[in-house]
């Protein structure tokens, strides 16, 4: 039962991308990749209560179903669902590209279809292959519009990426030779095959490996210094294709790192290796915040607030710890349906007034009352103000770093998220309130583009004002299983 | 021992086609024209083939001679095709106003290899426990990480785009060849997903290279600079 919806998930997925493809037609690809990305979403939900907690193995041992990895679906089904509905509108609006718009969502698919298929790999070297699919299906989405920028942006992008991933590769490699020493020459290589043979490996060559998977997919997670791609590409991709970079993408990548960090638990490196992600989440962290404080740009501001909301999930799951887990995982949701809601925001505002700057667009409200508002709320969820969830999320984690005594990177933490909460929405003041623009903005959203953003909103707040305890004890199996403890 | 433990002739073919390797990364390193890098790209991968079914011979390993023929096929022949059609179709020839000169360029990755044999040297040690490495060992983890390094400074010295591509490649070859002497029993289905990535890259790429001359009207990095901040 669970694999056939598994099974259904995929195939429905990768026969939406087919038919875009061979229909031409863009009103009736919209709608196929929209009903898609609905029957995912559904399904991964019904995955979420089916699947037992201890996970299940299947397909030959190949793939591997459990609470985090549906999670991180979770994460991807609701922006793809978010991001297929605020594309109707959106890529409507696309005048130049309206012939090809079909291979747009053809190709949306084949993305969603890579994101999904990377949490269920019970292969360390399948899931290496699905992130680096990844990164050449939203290569092309984020190039979509065939303008120098995109093109520069999606060039330095894959460039980046497969090098970063190339270390990942590396690692893994390293992982399997490790395993050699006690298993013989030839063996499976399994998440749970990894974990067993790391306690019995050289720690050198173990830390060694995780250092170089932690730099391979914290490059696609965009961790400072290897995160130079994430706002190029974050900022010239269509206002969906960034939202599912932003909001699913950076999951997937993450997830690869806490794979890994969960197989080194009983190894004694496991605290320096949890100590390394800290201190890549603090660095990126820092750079993030004095990049958003200074930025021009809209997209890349909210770009550079996904590298800083990863540096705090990184910490988050660094810090490790029931409390610091946990908080990483609401926060990983919360992250992906607000940052939708900012990117979805970004996009139709940025249309309407004809500019990518900040200093382009001025009294927001005026205009549009509705999308302006909404926005807004959307930023100040995303800077982690109460009652949204990020705030719930945040306040989690940084009790789990006080209890891991990382007392140092809570403190460095909560003094950049005040510089960021005020860099952030001070943008935001100038675009809202200031001098009225000279030319009035092009009125008019798509329904569509309206309703996605009201429902990102909605989710946002809906995790702020309402816990479910069912949630929180789902996340604790989560951590209980990552922790050592 | 998990790993290969070949004595006398059979350790030096494998030091001897392990240094080829090495060798031809130096060639692609201090080259400016593009067409050589293609085919220094496709001459290590014939010798990869070549190492490939010689490890699977002699150390009985039968995957490891589909791994050969495969090598042959995708990296030796089919990727160098795609690359030339790439060079040919954007009409590139040479690398104009590199970085540094390419004297200076092979002097730097004679340092990567000093850092390559440093690092394996003390891995080795680590792993092993015991102070003289062995032989396999040091080949093995020097090359790969020499060569990995050497693409690395191939991705940082070169300013053209199908430079970058191949710099690329020459990382993955280098994780290949050090996986085939450190671990010949490597599953042979991560060999196969690893090439059809490949392939994947170079058509992804190979059409950027086309937009890129299309919107850009330069395949120079430096020209891509207008993303910053």
């Amino acid at each position: 039962m669970i694999w056939a919806s598994l099974g259904i998930l995929l195939t429905v997925t990768a026969l939406a991308s087919a038919l875009c493809w061979i229909v031409r037609q863009p009103r009736i690809a919209e709608i196929v990749n929209l009903a898609a990305a609905t029957i995912d979403c559904l399904l991964v939900c019904w995955l979420l209560v089916v699947t037992p907690s201890g996970g299940v193995r299947g397909v030959g041992n190949y793939l591997r179903l459990g609470p985090l990895g549906l999670w991180v679906m979770l994460c991807t089904a609701i922006v793809y669902f978010l991001a297929s509905l605020h594309a109707i509108g959106y890529m409507r609006r696309m005048r130049k590209e309206k012939e090809r718009l079909n291979r747009f969502y053809g190709m949306f698919a084949v993305f969603a279809l890579t994101l999904f298929l990377a949490p269920v790999e019970n292969n360390p070297g399948l899931f290496w292959i699905a992130i680096e699919l990844t990164t050449i299906a939203s290569a092309f989405l984020v190039a979509f519009q065939r303008a120098p920028e995109t093109i520069e942006a999606a060039w330095k992008y894959v460039v980046i990426a497969t090098a970063g991933l190339s270390l990942a590769l590396l690692g893994t490699i390293l992982f399997y030779w490790a395993g050699t020493f006690t298993l013989g020459p030839s063996y499976n290589m399994t998440w749970s095959r990894f974990a067993a043979i790391a306690p019995l490996a050289n720690p050198g060559l173990v830390f060694f490996a995780f250092l170089l998977v932690m730099v391979g997919f914290g490059t696609k997670v965009g961790l400072v210094p290897m995160h130079t791609w994430l706002p190029d590409a974050h900022s010239e991709a269509p206002a969906p294709v960034s939202a599912m970079l932003s909001g699913a993408l950076l999951n997937c990548a993450m997830l690869g790192i806490v794979r890994f960090l969960e197989i080194l638990k009983s190894t004694p490196e496991h605290a320096l290796a949890q100590t390394a992600l800290v201190m890549m989440g603090a660095l990126s962290l820092l750079v993030a915040a004095l990049f958003i404080v200074r930025q021009r740009l809209i997209k890349r501001l909210a770009a550079y607030s996904s590298i800083e909301h990863m540096g705090i999930m990184a910490m988050g799951f660094g810090f490790g710890g029931a409390l610091g887990v946990m908080g990483a995982l609401y926060q990983m949701l919360n992250h992906s349906v607000t940052k939708s809601a900012v990117f979805f925001g970004a996009g139709s505002t940025m249309r309407a007034y004809q500019s990518k700057q900040i200093a382009g667009i001025r009294r927001v409200l005026d205009a549009f009352p509705v999308v302006g508002l909404l926005w807004l709320a959307s930023a100040l969820a995303i800077t982690g103000a109460p009652p949204f969830g990020m705030f719930w999320g945040e306040i989690t984690l940084l009790q789990g770093g006080m209890a891991s005594g990382n007392r140092w990177a809570v403190v460095w933490t909560v003094v950049i998220l005040i510089v960021v909460f005020i860099g952030f929405l001070s943008h935001f003041r100038r675009m809202y309130f200031g001098r009225p623009p000279t030319r009035p903005p092009e009125a008019a959203f798509h329904w569509t583009e309206l309703a996605s953003l009201a429902l990102a909103v909605a989710a946002a707040l809906g995790l702020g004002l309402w816990w479910p305890s069912s949630v929180w004890a789902y996340l604790r199996a989560i951590a209980h299983h990552l922790g050592s403890t | 021992m998990p790993t290969l433990s070949p004595t006398g002739l059979n350790q030096a073919i494998l030091d001897l086609i392990a240094m080829c390797v090495l060798l031809l990364t130096f060639v692609m390193l201090g080259s400016h024209w593009i067409r050589n890098h293609i085919l220094a790209f496709a001459a290590q991968s014939w010798v990869l083939a070549l190492l490939s079914a010689f490890i699977g011979f002699s150390g009985h390993y039968p995957a490891l001679l589909v791994i050969a023929g495969l090598t042959l096929l995708f990296r030796g022949l089919i990727l160098p095709h795609l690359l030339v059609r790439i060079l040919d179709r954007a009409h590139l020839n040479r690398e104009f106003a590199p970085v540094v000169q390419s004297a200076m360029s092979v002097v730097m990755g004679a340092l990567c290899v000093l850092l390559a044999y440093g690092a394996a040297l003390r891995l080795g040690q680590a792993v092993t426990g015991q102070s003289p490495v062995t032989p396999v060992m040091r080949i093995g983890l020097t090359s790969l990480l020499a060569v990995v390094l050497i693409g690395f400074l191939m991705l940082v010295l070169r300013r053209e785009a199908v430079s970058h591509l191949l710099g690329l490649l020459v990382i993955e070859n280098g994780i290949f060849l050090g996986s085939l002497i450190l671990m010949p029993g490597l599953p042979l289905l991560l060999e196969f997903v690893v090439l059809f990535d490949l392939l994947l890259i170079v058509v992804a790429l190979g059409m950027f290279v086309r937009y890129l001359r299309a919107e850009i009207g330069s395949t120079d990095s430096r020209a891509l600079d207008r993303l910053v901040g």
